[in-house]
């Protein structure tokens, strides 16, 4: 289970002025914020910007750019499973239909209760122990509707 | 004490190594038979992970794949002698899967401790750095030029050509750029490298700053691959105690990336290390000229660089002495998807397709027919088994509308459905596309709802013929490889697969369109 740190503008100041004088150093902030807060918070924006010399834009850009950057706190746990062609092959089309339905969630979203998160991703490099996944950090590979049943029932505990 | 190897890869963690290594520790501990447990990378046999090593007398034994249920009877059978049990493999290099390798790059993933600069300089480790140091710039470009080495992101550019071009062009600052943004499915080479070999990339990259005259480097790690972020992290600030990297050299630094497959193409990915969205860059200036920062820049992919320390070590001759035509060398191959013996297998260019899936790879892990293989990552074809003569070499694979890109082969049996795979190669252009050029960023988003009609069975002649033209735009107006190769997948499946589609018989199709 992950924990984050609820938001705190001098908390975020903090992790902006660690990484601010790296070159090109918007990416390692971002990925900084969201490992802080769960999420990059929106009032962290011109936070960035300022730092940075950007506009507010170019780092809006950047944060909506990539598909890593949530804007949304995750749910406690966060289960990705991967939709690429190697998994494919091995039948993750029906694993991510049977995660979607045991929880009532589309991928992409949160359960109700704020348990879960379930994502897509493509390719974790697991490609010869497919189909795979990554539940809080966690690999995962050969996963199968059992062993996606027991960690689901494991996650919503 | 006995050694005992344990691959800490994320392919071996993801199919539970770890839990292994405990029941190894507290067993041992319990038995009174100490053993000094290293982690290493994989061997690259992953049906058999987690495969476990003990060293002996003689030479090591592997027994795999080993469940923490198995370490008892392991035991019991007095596995630290090479004992008999069931999981017993017998000597790794014996295992066919590895025995027919050619292994240059992957020598010693899997057998040495990644972090330990001491073995890997025991296993021929920076003996590439020293000849280049000997050699000087000018000897190391001549070495790379006449290796004949390629590009092995995908593009296969010759990679002396590169060096040379950033070497000749005069500037205060130059920088060396790792692509580690290994984003195809299918391709997991790039990460057992850096999980596995780590010093190996360091030393192929401090041999570039050396050949071009460049003092920082930048490794861009996709994000997905968290266990190879640490693990060169790691061995970047061991190479840095030791004073084979800094100021008096080169420094490197690891960059993780966003979750943007787009970031592996060279230009996007250096919009994104200096920070913006990962935007490609029209071409010219090249990158050589005017990269990272404005500045002349190396961009390689991960397996071009792991390829230099041989290269240097054991001489131009002793490389291009592998492959055929003009590619030159080894290529770790990767098999994956639904295949028996899923893994890395590098091997001198110009074996062909068949050999790699039947004889290899042993055909479907489902025991069911082989109908389709997709080569090169998701913008590569779909070949049928009447290509399976294909020899693996980039130009082999050109003339027949396929690419070999960085070297993964996914394996589909009979039940895949070629019009969904051809759909979701629109898809996932559409999901992925940077969104600088039209035809990518449009031609993707209508090809997948073109593909959908066709699925459904709407009006199939006039729409595949939408599609042909859709592809033919995309192919030659799209700025870089992820609007330009989606065709690929696209075309091949329709060509190779037309039963898939329900194509109306040959000649109907013009009709029906006018």
């Amino acid at each position: 289970m992950q924990s984050y740190e609820s938001w705190s503008s001098d908390r975020a100041a903090d992790i902006i002025r660690q990484h601010a004088d790296r070159p090109g150093a918007t990416l390692p902030i971002l990925h900084a914020l969201q490992e802080a807060f769960g999420h990059v918070p929106e009032e962290a924006v011109p936070l960035v910007a300022h730092a940075l010399n950007l506009s507010r834009a170019e780092v809006h850009g950047v944060v909506t750019f990539y598909h890593d950057f949530r804007r949304d706190p995750p749910g406690r746990h966060v289960l990705k499973l991967c939709r690429a062609e190697a998994c494919q092959a091995m039948g993750s089309d029906d694993l991510a239909a049977r995660a979607e339905q045991r929880l009532g969630v589309t991928l992409g979203e949160t359960t109700l209760d704020g348990r879960i998160t379930l994502e897509a991703v493509c390719c974790l490099g697991l490609c010869a122990c497919a189909p795979s996944a990554m539940l809080d950090g966690e690999v995962i590979g050969r996963l199968d509707a059992a062993r996606l049943d027991a960690l689901l029932s494991e996650a919503q505990r | 004490m006995t050694r005992v190897f344990i691959p800490r890869d994320s392919g071996a963690l993801a199919v539970g190594a770890e839990p292994v290594a405990r029941a190894i520790a507290r067993e041992s501990e319990a038995r009174n038979m100490p053993v000094e447990i290293v982690r290493t990378g994989s061997r690259g046999l992953y049906w058999l992970e987690p495969m476990i090593e003990i060293e002996t007398g003689t030479g090591r034994i592997a027994y795999g794949p080993v469940g923490a249920a198995d370490v008892a009877t392991l035991f019991d059978g007095d596995f630290l002698a090479g004992g008999a049990h069931a999981k017993r493999l017998g000597p790794p290099e014996h295992i066919p899967f590895l025995a027919r390798q050619t292994r240059l790059t992957f020598a010693r993933c899997g057998i040495i401790d990644p972090l330990s600069l001491e073995d890997y300089r025991a296993h021929g480790g920076y003996r590439g750095l020293e000849r280049a140091l000997a050699l000087g710039p000018a000897g190391i470009l001549d070495t790379v030029t006449k290796s004949g080495l390629r590009g092995r992101g995908g593009a296969g550019f010759p990679t002396g050509i590169k060096w040379k071009t950033v070497a000749d062009t005069a500037s205060s600052q130059k920088y060396i750029v790792c692509n580690a943004d290994e984003g195809d499915s299918g391709t997991f080479a790039d990460r057992m490298v850096m999980e596995g070999d780590p010093f190996m990339l360091i030393e192929g990259m401090t041999i570039a700053a050396l050949a071009v005259g460049a003092t920082q480097g930048f490794i861009y790690i996709r994000s997905e691959y968290p266990h190879a972020i640490a693990a060169m992290e790691a061995a970047i600030k061991v190479a840095r105690r030791a004073g084979m990297l800094g100021k008096a050299m080169v420094d490197l630094e690891v960059r993780a990336g966003a979750g943007a497959y787009v970031c592996g193409e060279e230009t996007s990915l250096l919009e994104s290390l200096e920070g913006k969205r990962g935007l490609v860059r029209a071409k010219p200036p090249l990158p050589a000229h005017k990269g990272l920062f404005e500045k002349p820049t190396v961009i390689n992919n991960v397996l071009s660089f792991a390829a230099i320390p041989f290269i240097l070590a054991e001489g131009a001759q002793a490389y291009a002495e592998f492959g055929m035509g003009k590619s030159r060398g080894t290529m770790p191959i990767q098999l994956a998807g639904n295949i028996k013996h899923g893994g890395l297998f590098e091997t001198a260019f110009g074996i062909t397709l068949g050999e790699l899936v039947d004889d290899i790879g042993g055909g479907t892990a489902s025991r069911r027919p082989v109908k389709a293989v997709q080569v090169g990552g998701p913008l590569g074809a779909y070949f049928p088994r009447a290509l399976f003569d294909t020899p693996f070499d980039y130009e082999a694979f050109a003339r027949r509308d396929g690419l070999i890109g960085h070297g993964g082969i996914v394996v589909f049996d009979d039940t895949v459905d070629m019009a969904k795979q051809a759909r979701f190669a629109f898809e996932f252009c559409a999901y992925e596309s940077c969104g600088k050029c039209t035809p990518c960023r449009i031609g993707a988003t209508r090809g997948a709802e073109t593909m959908q009609r066709i699925i459904a069975g709407e009006r199939r002649a006039e729409n595949l013929a939408v599609i042909e033209d859709l592809c033919h735009t995309m192919k030659f107006g799209s700025l870089c490889a992820l609007g330009g190769f989606t065709p690929y997948p696209v075309m091949s499946a329709l060509t190779h697969f037309p039963d898939d589609f329900r194509m109306p018989p040959k000649g109907t199709h013009l009709q029906a369109a006018e």
